[in-house]
């Protein structure tokens, strides 16, 4: 416990020697950055499939190549975001200069999650070097290779003094949480976050959040449904159905299930043959743990297995199951799913599916799959998520314009490029006055004046500058 | 079901019906907030007056003044801040619409506080109408006149369900929290700030905290030192020294401490004549409890101007102390008051490591007239904001977001930065199931060839908007610009023309 109390003061008063400000310092850490994950891709491709039996192709694309183009996109822009932003002024500040300067936090906790073990730790990460900050990392201790590999990794590339890994359970987390950090970012459950949230409390320490939900998919009204299936499947079984953001459960007609179900089945040929535990791409459930979890789920639920169900303890594999004939109240609608599982719920109208999807909590990613504009538009209208996206599943977090995050149960914050950045910074509102116009002050000294006061009201109106 | 759950399920179930969307709602709403500010004007200067002893004149200038503000730049910027926001797009999705659109959050619980009961409860609401939200306001009680006001006349110019008044005191607060909220935006001190983030935890409620603490105001020796004070004294003593960004406390060096003093002592005479108890325009302290408290801030010391207090009237008398050691209760606790001391550094260094080793301020105020100074200090040291050369004013400009940073508070509101503090960023992305082509890369089973075009495909930005590229690109440009024309030129001889006496022809004729 004490370790962690000396780490983050060593680290807050590296912070407060100001080492981390310079542009330049950010810059090579972020480049340094790249190198470790570019030099030691091999490494960390191993480690991700040692932890979850990723396969290389989806570790390159989720993992490696996000946690890049993030860095590359930091690097392009950061000037940009650390200049000072000017803002509109009105007459009593004509002649100030007012602008809002973005300042580091100074020692920030980022919690990795395990599904994603490198993209979810590191990601967060560069938007906290690039703010300027120091940092503690904590990955998650159930992908416990990668999280070795990166606490190995981490001090041969980057600078000692401000950026430290701590590795451990619960416990250890509890015990990091006493010490005051100046921001938390937080990727997990909703539990989790609650006692963080507490923790953070007594503090005032400011928190972003990436939690999870039910994320649902509605495929309505006119739909290519053989696109619609491939999209489908990709985004729900990518990474075993292990991603914050994948299809957790589908609303449709009884028309479309039934071309859906035959398009799935052809689909998931294609993608992973006839036995999809023989095929290197299809992944594995983390952990023991989990495994049980999902197939006592699938045992309680009261709904059809109309493709797979099969699954093998011993190797933590549970085969792409969809199932049919799911009520809103089945065992498998009560919590997120977060495995290799898709249940289908009926509906007849869009309406229907609507209410359905706004009796349940915010989730953090909403997907809608028609061809007809107007179903995507009031479905968009009438419901609220983190993010949204109609007609394919995922893709929309890979972009770093967008800012990622959930709402309501789903989180608070954003990260990704900019609203990275922006969570891990301090917005200061600048005004630098001078000496001059002392008299136009008096306006607003005391003895008060009627007078005085239509004068004020006059300089204080944004409207005031169009007449200069 | 208690009152206040019944009063909560009311808004939320209005908010559902979704009434609160269309902008021309929001727009009405905020116009009858307007209306509601003029036509009861009276009805506020009076509960002020009775609250804190505030004159009609200042609680026009510190109250409505920006409300009114605010009011009018969100009527007329709502469709601008309400509207998609477009966002730079890959090679992947080149042809579909990428965009953030803001939502609102549900219901959205305000606490106010008592030194502008007005100002600080009603200017998130601003935010809360605009953002789409429904919003449960609860004034603070201990501005109870303002609070009986608010509670009376608010619901007859404002939807009754969506933003009703909820008044009580600590205990009907602490009930209220156990609700559940999309958001809490509370005003007040920092013991409070973070019993209300506990509270919303259980919830996982995002909330905006502005709290207090000390801001500390720093004067060079080579200012202008007698402008410097009356600013100061100006924005020390409104409102009693009862506001969140007041300077608290000076630090200067001894050499001028003697002359800030005397103009301090000589701008109060001017602002409040020689008896500051009978000039209309001096308020009083809120209540006997901060009266005994702000006293025994004092206990100990001798004032070098003031010290005079009527408890029978809450009044304290400007006040200013000097040689003011670092350890006293003075400067353990944000004064709140209208006591001013200071304390005496060696040198700007001595200011900044002083100002460091203190939590981080809502406020900075710098007086100096050397701009590289004042960069350094504004660099060196952190706060909610900062005002360089007077004090206060950086909260009067709607573009400037306001707001503390660690003990001081978290997130920020005024103008636009209020809109987007109480909305939701909704990442959107419209794509179409054609060019299906594109995607299968993407799927499996995978292998090396296909792999290599989705890595190409996703990579970002598309475009490199790097200086170094621009440059790069201009000057090939140039380069084969260059190289065009010398194309041309050699083309042109080889076939035989001879340039010049093209020109000369075409000339005289």
């Amino acid at each position: 416990m004490d370790a962690h109390s000396q780490e983050v003061d060593r680290l807050r008063s590296v912070f407060r020697t100001g080492v981390t400000i310079p542009e330049e310092f950010r810059r090579t850490q972020l480049t340094n950055l790249i190198s470790m994950i570019k030099e030691n891709e091999e490494h960390i491709l191993n480690a991700l499939h040692e932890d979850l039996a990723k396969p290389k192709f989806e570790a390159i694309l989720s993992e490696v190549d996000m946690v890049i183009n993030e860095l590359y996109y930091a690097l392009d822009n950061l000037g940009g975001w650390m200049k000072l932003e000017y803002v509109a002024k009105n007459l009593a500040t004509k002649v100030d200069d007012c602008f809002i300067r973005r300042e580091p936090l100074g020692v920030v906790l980022i919690i990795g999650a395990w599904n994603y073990p490198l993209q979810l730790l590191i990601l967060p990460m560069v938007g906290a070097i690039a703010a300027g900050n120091c940092v503690v990392l904590k990955p998650s201790e159930v992908s416990a290779a990668t999280g070795r590999l990166v606490a190995q990794l981490i001090p041969k590339y980057l600078s000692q003094d401000c950026y430290t890994v701590v590795s451990g359970g619960a416990e250890e987390t509890k015990a990091l949480l006493q010490n005051r950090f100046d921001h938390i970012f937080y990727t997990g459950s909703q539990n989790v976050a609650r006692s963080i949230l507490q923790a953070a409390a007594v503090h005032l320490t400011p928190v972003t959040l990436e939690l999870g939900g039910k994320s649902p998919c509605f495929i309505y009204g006119e739909v290519n449904i053989k696109a619609a299936a491939c999209r489908l499947a990709w985004a729900k079984f990518f990474n075993a159905g292990q991603s914050c953001v994948a299809p957790d459960y589908v609303l449709c007609t009884e028309s479309i299930r039934d071309a859906l179900l035959s398009a799935l089945r052809e689909v998931l040929e294609d993608f992973y043959g006839k036995e999809p535990q023989d095929s290197p791409d299809m992944s594995r459930i983390v952990s023991q743990r989990h495994w049980t979890r999902l197939v006592d789920l699938l045992r309680n639920s009261n709904g059809k297995v109309v493709l797979g169900g099969e699954s093998n303890e011993e190797d933590k594999y549970i085969a792409p199951t969809v199932l049919v004939d799911v009520a809103e109240d089945d065992a498998l609608m009560k919590e997120e799913i977060f495995g290799p599982i898709l249940p289908i719920i009926t509906v007849e109208s869009l309406q229907q599916g609507i209410d359905i999807i706004n009796s349940q909590e915010k989730p953090l990613a909403l997907y809608v799959f028609s061809d007809d504009s107007s179903v995507v538009k009031t479905v968009l209208e009438k419901t609220s998520s983190g993010g949204f996206c109609s007609n394919d599943g995922i893709v929309y977090m890979t972009l770093p314009g967008l800012p990622f995050g959930g709402v309501g149960a789903s989180g608070y914050g954003s990260s990704h490029g900019r609203w990275g950045f922006e969570d891990f910074s301090h917005r200061r509102a600048c005004m630098l006055r001078g000496w001059a116009l002392e008299r136009l002050n008096g306006l607003r000294y005391p003895p008060y004046r009627e007078n005085k006061l239509s004068w004020l009201r006059w300089t204080a109106s944004p409207k005031s500058c169009s007449l200069m | 079901m208690s009152q206040h759950q019944l009063v909560v399920q009311r808004a939320r179930r209005s908010f559902q019906t979704g009434k609160t969307k269309p902008l021309e709602f929001r727009i009405h709403q905020l116009k009858n907030l307007l209306r509601f500010i003029s036509e009861r004007r009276r009805d506020i200067a009076d509960a002020v007056k009775r609250d804190l002893g505030k004159s009609e004149h200042g609680t026009e200038l510190f109250e409505t003044l920006v409300l009114e503000g605010e009011i009018n730049l969100a009527i007329e910027k709502l469709a601008e801040w309400a509207a998609p926001r477009p966002v730079e797009k890959n090679l992947l999705i080149l042809t579909d619409e990428v965009y953030v659109q803001p939502e609102p959050l549900g219901v959205v619980l305000i606490i106010g506080a008592w030194n502008y009961p007005w100002a600080v409860t009603l200017q998130p609401l601003v935010g809360v109408i605009a953002a789409g939200n429904a919003g449960i306001i609860k004034p603070s009680e201990v501005s109870s006149h303002s609070a009986k006001v608010m509670e009376e006349l608010l619901p007859l110019y404002l939807d009754k369900d969506l933003y009703p008044v909820v008044t009580g005191g600590v205990s009907e607060t602490q009930e209220l929290l156990k609700l559940r909220f999309d958001h809490v935006f509370y005003t007040g001190s920092s013991t409070v700030g973070k019993l209300v983030m506990e509270a919303a935890a259980r919830h996982l409620t995002p909330v905006t905290l502005e709290l207090g603490g000390k801001s500390p105001c720093y004067i060079d020796k080579n200012c202008d030192i007698r402008i410097a004070c009356r600013r100061i004294t100006w924005g020390k003593f409104i409102n009693c020294g009862q506001t969140c960004i007041a300077p608290d406390y000076i630090l200067c060096e001894p050499c001028i401490q003697g002359r800030v003093v005397e103009c301090i002592r000589q701008t109060l005479l001017e602002f409040y004549g020689a008896d500051p108890k009978c000039s209309p325009d001096y308020g009083r302290i809120i209540n006997l409890r901060h009266f005994n408290r702000v006293m025994s801030l004092m206990e100990g010391y001798t004032p070098v101007v003031g010290g005079q207090s009527d408890a029978s009237q809450r009044y304290i008398a400007p006040t200013v102390l000097k040689d003011v050691p670092p350890h006293s209760r003075l400067m353990q606790e944000e004064i709140f008051g209208p006591l001013l001391p200071i304390v005496t550094v060696s040198d700007m260094d001595d200011a900044i490591n002083f100002i460091n080793e203190r939590e981080k301020p809502l406020a900075l105020y710098i007086f100096c007239s050397d701009k590289k100074a004042i960069k350094r200090m504004i660099e060196e040291t952190t706060s909610g904001g900062v005002t360089v050369n007077d004090v206060m004013m950086h909260y009067t400009l709607s573009s400037l977001p306001f707001g503390g940073v660690g003990q001081s508070g978290m997130g920020r509101y005024h103008g636009k930065h209020s809109f987007d503090q109480l909305s939701h960023q909704r990442a959107c992305l419209i794509r179409s199931l054609g060019m299906e082509g594109i995607n299968r890369a993407r799927y499996p089973p995978q292998d090396r060839r296909r792999a290599r075009r989705v890595r190409m495909a996703l990579k970002s930005p598309l475009i490199d908007m790097s200086k170094r590229t621009f440059v790069w690109a201009v000057s090939v440009s140039i380069i084969a610009f260059g190289l065009f024309i010398a194309l041309v030129v050699i083309l042109l001889i080889a076939a035989g023309l001879n340039c010049t006496c093209w020109y000369w022809r075409g000339f005289y004729n």
